[in-house]
């Protein structure tokens, strides 16, 4: 039974969500908690079977699930090997905690629209495992679409601003998916065939390889859209900052990952090294124009949106330098970095429900007020500077190792000069948020270089007097506060238990490509 | 080079279609022109592949005892076909999601234009 359960896997998990995506409205007709509850027992459901599902590949190899019984060259192909495994396990487990989160956080956001937002939730989440699952160009297409239709409603649900910034979105998005749809068809003009493993197959019999290399480059730049890279990068902060909380905190963690594993399976299909070297570059440039971009942010959603960018900077250079060392950093970053975005995003909502802001200038002394999240948040930051003994660290020495080993010494430089800059943002934040008193937000404008100015003498010890009088504190509530904590503590396993997970899961997960410049 | 055009022609039409799309999605003020031009992208990406179907003197893939089956010249692939069926289903829905955004934006701001949007949504 259970080995049964194990191999139809691949299948079942789609599946799950988007019944959930239906069943939820049925549900919320009657109640909105309703509605949470089954949002909440699916994901739970589809994270167990992930892990099912992923054990079992590691333990007796890939799974390949071919739906409606058709066999694959002609039917669609599902494939559960141990690096889609992986990505769905970050992918589903992101989901349960901020599933767990999303209650409160809705309630307090945006109570008016709860029940479609978690019906599209599960909606995405169905097109995202698809993504991760399919072996099918033409089905990567359809479920590529499905997650961003249901992206923009999601992202759409926000303040004021919010369906603005969806629609710029939606017309790049839309652009990006209709490059994809081209590239496409130039590959299928040239193998007549849209299965992934039987195109790689097909391809070196083609006679004019001219037509491939067109058709590679017009999906790669679809799914750099979708990927958010530094020179289409526009779309993102607008449509992280104006979103609500756990719209963002849904998205931001696993969304632009999933591109990048695209990449990945689009890099397996056709191994063309000028691309690649070009992809590094424009990799380099993401990570760093990234960094910068995030020190000038005043909304703390939007500095961790641009740091988004630098962020899938460093998974696009591990999976382009193209060897094994540096690809496994780009995998271990892939997890590292949905946690510590998962955990950022999500306290910056519990920050926003209780100080009624999002403005880092205001934010002064809130640790003193929510002690608790203030710790979730500072590990992450960690994570996200790499400082031992986070997983964050690991993941980048990983690409520093990988970058060395390719003698890409530009490359190093940038990886490292990219971690100061990150110091430079983050704990701009840190000085202001806790080596500030607290105060009360309010309206009152407060310039940066009033928030960045030392007491005078006098002034200190009026300061220090006040330092004793205990604020009260205001954490967030206890569901809000789990996930994030459970996230806090995944952060130091990751790190202390790195040798792990590379040793077991992540070893079995390099494709073939990131061996030929050896 | 006359045969070149004379064989590829539509597909010189399509990329024509398919940049004019891409002009007005990221050049036009108006956010109905903008939606405009994205649609004009996405038929043109269809018709890329419903093109790439054609094979002169062929029919549909339906036996018929009056065609000889040893040569598959005689039939249509009707792959692309089935598979821009799809296509065209996603392109209504993105059609639909937009519009309905447009709308929301034009009822939280009372206007289309994106200049005047940009400079109304900037950060204080």
């Amino acid at each position: 039974m259970m080995e049964h359960i194990a191999q139809s896997s691949p299948a079942l998990i789609p599946v799950l969500y988007l019944m959930a995506s239906i069943l939820i409205p049925i549900a919320g007709y009657f109640r909105v908690y309703w509605a949470y509850l089954v949002a909440l027992l699916f994901s739970a459901a589809a994270f167990s079977l992930s892990i099912i599902g992923l054990l079992e590949v590691l333990n007796s190899g890939a799974i390949s699930y071919h739906l409606g019984g058709w066999m694959p060259p002609l039917g669609i192909e599902l494939v559960l090997d141990p690096l889609s495994g992986f990505i769905l396990a970050i992918i589903s487990g992101s989901t349960l905690l901020v599933m767990f989160y999303a209650e409160d956080s809705i309630n307090h956001e945006i109570s008016y629209n709860a029940m479609p937002f978690y019906s599209l939730s599960m909606l995405l989440l169905g097109g995202l495992a698809g993504m991760t699952l399919t072996g099918d160009l033409f089905n990567l297409y359809v479920f590529l679409e499905i997650v961003a239709l249901a992206g923009y409603a999601l992202l759409a649900i926000g303040n004021k601003r919010a369906p603005f910034s969806a629609f710029r979105y939606l017309t790049l998005g839309t652009a990006g998916a209709a490059f994809y749809l081209l590239g496409v068809s130039f590959i299928f003009i040239s193998t007549g065939t849209l299965n992934m493993a039987d195109i790689a197959a097909v391809l070196p019999y083609v006679e004019n390889q001219t037509p491939v290399i067109v058709g590679l480059v017009l999906i790669i730049l679809g799914i750099f859209v979708k990927m958010g890279i530094f020179p289409l990068h526009q779309w993102l902060p607008d449509a992280y900052t104006h979103a609500s909380s756990t719209a963002t905190a849904l998205i931001a963690p696993i969304g632009t990952k999933v591109a990048a594993y695209v990449l990945i399976r689009a890099l397996t299909i056709y191994e063309f090294p000028p691309i690649i070297d070009l992809l590094s570059w424009v990799a380099v440039a993401s990570i760093v124009a990234g960094s910068i971009l995030a020190i000038s942010q005043k909304n703390i959603k939007r500095m961790l949106a641009y740091s988004s960018v630098a962020n899938i900077g460093y998974i696009t250079l591990g999976i382009t330098l193209a060897n094994p060392l540096a690809f496994i950093g780009a995998l271990l970053h892939i997890l590292n970095h949905a946690m510590m975005k998962a955990a950022l995003f999500l306290s910056a909502g519990g920050i926003q429900n209780k100080m009624g802001t999002l403005d880092i200038r205001k934010m002064r002394g809130f640790p003193t007020v929510m002690p608790i999240t203030a710790f979730a948040f500072i590990i992450a930051v960690f994570s996200m500077v790499g400082i031992p003994p986070t997983g964050g660290f690991f993941s980048k020495l990983y690409l520093v190792l990988g970058a060395i080993e390719a003698q890409e010494w530009f490359f190093v430089f940038a990886i490292v000069l990219s971690t100061l800059l990150g110091i430079v943002y983050l704990f701009r934040f840190i000085n202001i948020a806790f080596f500030r008193f607290y105060e009360k937000s309010d309206d009152k404008v407060i310039n940066q270089s009033d928030v960045l100015k030392l007491p005078f003498k006098g002034e200190q010890e009026e300061l220090d007097s006040k330092k004793f009088e205990l604020n009260k504190r205001n954490e967030m509530s206890p569901t809000m506060l789990i996930p994030v904590l459970i996230i806090a503590v995944g952060i130091i396993l990751v790190g202390v238990f790195n040798g792990y997970i590379v040793d077991n899961v992540l070893n079995f997960a390099v494709p073939d490509f990131t061996q030929f410049n050896k | 080079m006359l045969e070149l055009i004379e064989g590829h022609y539509a597909y010189f039409f399509l990329m024509l279609l398919f940049t004019i799309g891409l002009y007005a999605m990221m050049m036009k003020r108006n956010l109905v022109k903008k939606i405009m031009g994205m649609s004009m992208i996405q038929s043109a990406t269809i018709m890329v592949w419903i093109v790439s179907a054609y094979k002169e003197g062929a029919t549909i893939p339906v036996l018929d005892p009056n065609i000889p089956l040893d040569n598959p010249d005689l039939y249509l692939n009707p792959l692309p076909h089935t598979l821009m069926l799809t296509a065209i289903v996603v392109a209504v829905v993105t059609l639909g999601v937009s519009l309905t955004l447009a709308v929301a934006v034009y009822r939280n701001f009372n206007t289309l234009d994106e200049q005047e949007l940009l400079d109304r949504t900037k950060e204080k």
